[in-house]
């Protein structure tokens, strides 16, 4: 692609993104579905099936998954300046916002019936944390996979009881699936023929 | 220097959180709130529950949060650079490394092991949210005179809405704030 075409792709990038992520509440995995509605099913400029590989990137990588999803889109279709355009978009709308708020906090907090509005919606936030961790945990029990059920209670009882920092449960745990993908891999023993 | 302190624990919290929206909290609390005293355990409740109700990622809008009530807008600047780094620089050697070969199975397979992991911790910190919601000094301590029953009752209340009648979360929350208000009059 030329310069000068690469110009309205750029644009049209930064509006989708800053467009979506303005609009979008709920989390990372419905702006992936939106980003899928935009760029596969109204500007085709991507394929299905690349999208959904796209898609599986953005979700396996760190980081906010609405950013990853932006990084990825706008890579594939204008490399570095793409990212540029996309990741801006992505993340002004939640800066103006709670830029606004973060100002707007301390008197927010001193006004007694915002503070117990702000209260009681702690017990909001709880539930629908709880709602979360019920699904996801579930999920992780009905794989029956003996291990990974072992690694949820163990981390949680570490981090819990333990103190143990965050990161160093993730990092020994992200260690300890790489060796078991990989110990998997060669105990296939007749690994598929590789098609180019 | 306050900016370079933002930028690096933003920098940590956008590289160790995977899988997405809730794995970014136990990161942000343990740098916020416990290692570095930006924000007390109840401005953090708040800071989450202010994330739920506005568009965006917890990550970016916990950044820029801290960063405008610790340093102004150049320590927002600071934070949401650092929040996002990780997350460029990762995703674009993914993207690059899939158009030329296609293959993502060695990493989705690590992921499926890291995800019971990230499970405990989002239970870890939605658990600190509500002790600090449950019980009036913040701590864990069953004295009668302590415990909130009323907010107990609205988390009650706001799991069934949430899992029988599957209501939206936002106008769930925003119901428990509502009650709590009214009852606070």
């Amino acid at each position: 692609m030329k310069t000068s075409e690469k110009i309205p792709v750029l644009l049209r990038l930064f509006l989708s993104t800053l467009y979506l992520s303005t609009f979008t509440f709920g989390g990372g995995y419905v702006i992936v579905t939106l980003l899928k509605n935009t760029f596969v099913d109204k500007y085709h400029w991507i394929d299905e099936e690349e999208m959904l590989d796209l898609v599986a990137i953005a979700q396996s990588s760190p980081g906010a998954i609405a950013v990853n999803g932006a990084i990825v889109v706008g890579f594939k279709l204008a490399g570095f300046p793409g990212v540029l355009a996309s990741v801006s978009g992505a993340i002004i709308p939640p800066m103006v916002i709670l830029s606004l708020v973060s100002l707007c906090y301390t008197a927010f907090c001193t006004n007694p019936l915002i503070a117990s509005m702000l209260n009681g919606m702690k017990a909001g936030v709880g539930a629908v944390i709880a709602s979360v961790v019920w699904d996801m945990g579930g999920n992780v029990l009905q794989t029956k996979d003996l291990t990974g059920i072992l690694i949820m209670f163990l981390s949680f009882f570490l981090s819990w009881f333990g103190g143990v920092n965050v990161i160093y449960i993730i990092l020994c745990t992200a260690a300890f699936g790489m060796l078991r993908a990989v110990c998997h891999k060669f105990r296939q023993k007749n690994p598929p023929p590789r098609s180019r | 220097m306050i900016y370079i302190q933002l930028f690096l624990s933003f920098l940590q919290i956008g590289l160790f959180s995977f899988g997405g929206g809730y794995a970014a909290m136990p990161l942000i609390q343990e740098q916020v709130v416990i290692r570095h005293q930006w924000l007390s355990m109840s401005a953090f409740a708040d800071l989450m529950t202010i994330s739920e109700m506005t568009p965006g990622p917890i990550a970016v809008n916990a950044a820029t949060f801290v960063g405008t009530q610790t340093a102004g807008f150049p320590g927002a600047a600071a934070a949401t650079l650092g929040c996002i780094l990780p997350s460029c620089l990762f995703v674009t050697l993914l993207a690059f490394v899939y158009i030329r070969c296609r293959n993502l199975s060695l990493l989705q397979q690590t992921l499926a092991s890291l995800r019971p992991a990230v499970v405990a911790m989002i239970a870890k910190a939605g658990l600190t949210i509500l002790i600090s919601a449950f019980f009036l000094d913040g701590t864990f301590s069953l004295l009668r005179e302590n415990i909130s029953i009323r907010m107990i009752v609205w988390f009650a209340g706001a799991v069934f809405l949430l899992r029988r009648a599957k209501w939206n979360p936002i106008l769930v929350m925003v119901l428990c704030g509502v009650c709590e208000t009214v009852f606070c009059l």
